[in-house]
C-alpha cells in the first residue's frame, strides 16, 4: 500500500509583517504623545464635567498648591515668554525692584515665579532644576494688606491691555478656600473678571439635568 | 596604461581550484525585534496621559461699592448653600431664620436633589448663592460650581460668608461658635 507522503511543514512563521505592525504602532505612539512636563509643583486638580479643553497659548496661570502657596507662570510659546518678560519689566518699574536685565532673563526662563517681590533677584540666581515647592516660598497672598498677587495681576492687566489673556487657575484639591478667595480678590481688583479653572474631565452623572440636555443632542449652554 | 581590475571575486571564476562559498541565508529571526517593539508600545501606552485637562469658566461680578447698584434678589427665589469642613454642606432657602430652623445640613450627594427641587418649584428668577467658609477646600468650591452646571442653574454667585451663618456651621460641626470668622 502506498501511503501519500505528508509534507512536513515548518513551524517558523515569518515575523516581518508583525514587526512592521509593531513598529508602525510604536512610531504612532511616539509621535502622537506629548510628554507630561515634569512638574516642579505637584498639583492634584479637582474633577468637573466641563468638556472644554484648557487653552495652551496666551495663558497666564496661577497655581495654588496644597499648602496654599501661589505661583505664577505663563505658557511655553515664544509670544508667552515675551509677555512674561514684559510683565516682569512692568513689575520692576511699578515697584522699583531693581532687577537687572540678566535677572529678568533668568526669571523668564524659570518655569514659574514663586517668591515675594523682594526676593525675585534671589530666585533668578537659583538654578532651574532646583526650583520646586520646597525651595520657594510662593507669592504671598495671605491677606488683603500683603496680597502681592494684586500687584502681579495689575502688571498682567497692563501688559495685556486691550486683549484678554487666558487666565487659568490651577488649584489643588485640598487647598483651603481663603487662598482661593485671595486670588479672586486679586483678579477682581484689577478688573480681570473672567478666568478659567483647570480641572480633570469627569462624566456627567446619568439622569441629571445636563445629562438629559446632552442626550437631546443640543449643544450645552453652560461651560 | 594601467588598468584597474574591476572584476572582483564573484562571477566568472568557476574553476576547479576555487572554493565554493556557502550561501548564507539572508533571513533574520525577527521575533526578538517584535518583542522589543511591543514592549516599547506598551511602555508608551502606559506612560502617556490621554486625557487633556479641561477648564471651566467662571465670571466674577465687578466690585460694586454703591449699594444701590447691587443686584437685588428676591428672597423667595434664593437658595443659599454653605460649605464647611470635611465636605459638609449646609443650605437654607430664602432668608436665614434667626433661630436657624430653616438651616439644614446635607452632603455633596444629596445636595443635587435639593437644588433640583428648589429649581423646579421656583420661577426663572431662581438663584443659588454659594458661601464657602474658611475650612472648606478648593475642591468643595469646584464641586459645588460643577453641581451648578450639572443641574443647569443659570444664576449663581460666590459670596463671602456672614458671621451668623459661619457660627451656625461651627455649632453644627460641634465647635466653638467664637471661632467663626465670617464678615460683619
Amino acid at each position: 500500500m502506498a501511503r501519500p507522503k505528508i509534507a512536513r511543514k515548518s513551524t517558523t512563521v515569518d515575523m516581518t509583517a508583525m514587526c512592521d505592525v509593531a513598529f508602525l504602532l510604536l512610531t504612532f505612539f511616539i509621535l502622537a504623545t506629548k510628554f507630561k512636563p515634569s512638574e516642579a509643583v505637584p498639583i492634584d486638580t479637582p474633577k468637573s464635567v466641563a468638556s472644554k479643553v484648557a487653552p495652551e497659548n496666551d495663558i497666564v496661570m496661577i497655581s495654588m498648591d496644597k499648602d496654599g502657596k501661589a505661583y505664577l507662570s505663563t505658557g511655553d510659546g515664544a509670544a508667552d515668554k515675551a509677555n512674561k518678560a514684559e510683565i516682569l519689566n512692568t513689575m520692576n518699574e511699578q515697584n522699583n525692584l531693581g532687577l537687572t536685565d540678566a535677572d529678568i532673563k533668568a526669571l523668564v526662563a524659570a518655569p514659574f515665579i514663586g517668591v515675594p517681590m523682594s526676593q525675585l533677584s534671589q530666585q533668578a540666581k537659583i538654578p532651574k532644576e532646583q526650583m520646586s515647592a520646597k525651595t520657594l516660598p510662593g507669592i504671598p497672598i495671605q491677606d488683603t494688606a500683603h496680597n502681592e498677587m494684586i500687584k502681579w495681576m495689575r502688571a498682567v492687566h497692563d501688559v495685556y491691555q486691550g486683549q484678554k489673556p487666558n487666565l487659568l487657575l490651577k488649584g489643588d484639591n485640598v487647598a483651603k478656600y481663603p487662598t482661593f478667595k485671595n486670588i479672586i480678590t486679586a483678579l477682581k481688583d484689577n478688573d480681570l473678571l473672567k478666568f478659567q479653572m483647570v480641572t480633570n474631565p469627569e462624566n456627567v452623572p446619568e439622569g441629571s439635568e445636563l445629562w438629559k440636555d446632552n442626550m437631546k443632542g443640543k449643544p450645552t449652554a453652560k461651560e | 596604461m594601467a588598468e584597474l581590475d574591476t572584476s572582483s571575486g564573484g562571477g566568472h571564476k568557476k574553476g576547479p581550484g576555487v572554493k565554493k562559498q556557502k550561501k548564507l541565508s539572508t533571513r533574520v529571526d525577527l521575533t526578538p525585534m517584535v518583542d522589543l517593539g511591543f514592549l516599547l508600545i506598551t511602555f508608551f501606552i502606559f506612560t502617556t496621559s490621554m486625557s487633556q485637562p479641561t477648564a471651566f469658566k467662571l465670571n466674577l461680578p465687578a466690585n460694586v461699592t454703591n449699594p444701590n447698584q447691587q443686584n437685588k434678589l428676591n428672597e423667595n427665589s434664593a437658595l443659599t448653600i454653605l460649605l464647611g469642613k470635611d465636605n459638609n454642606v449646609f443650605y437654607y432657602a430664602g432668608q436665614l431664620d434667626p433661630s436657624g430652623k430653616n438651616f439644614k445640613s446635607s452632603n455633596f450627594k444629596d445636595i443635587r436633589q435639593v437644588i433640583l427641587d428648589k429649581k423646579n418649584s421656583t420661577d426663572s428668577t431662581f438663584m443659588v448663592i454659594i458661601k464657602p467658609n474658611e475650612q472648606s477646600t478648593y475642591k468643595n468650591v469646584v464641586d459645588i460650581l460643577d453641581e451648578m452646571s450639572i443641574n443647569m442653574v443659570d444664576r449663581y454667585a460666590l459670596v463671602d460668608i456672614s458671621l451668623p451663618e459661619d457660627q451656625l456651621i461651627r455649632v453644627t460641626q460641634g465647635e466653638d461658635p467664637a471661632t467663626a470668622t465670617g464678615t460683619k
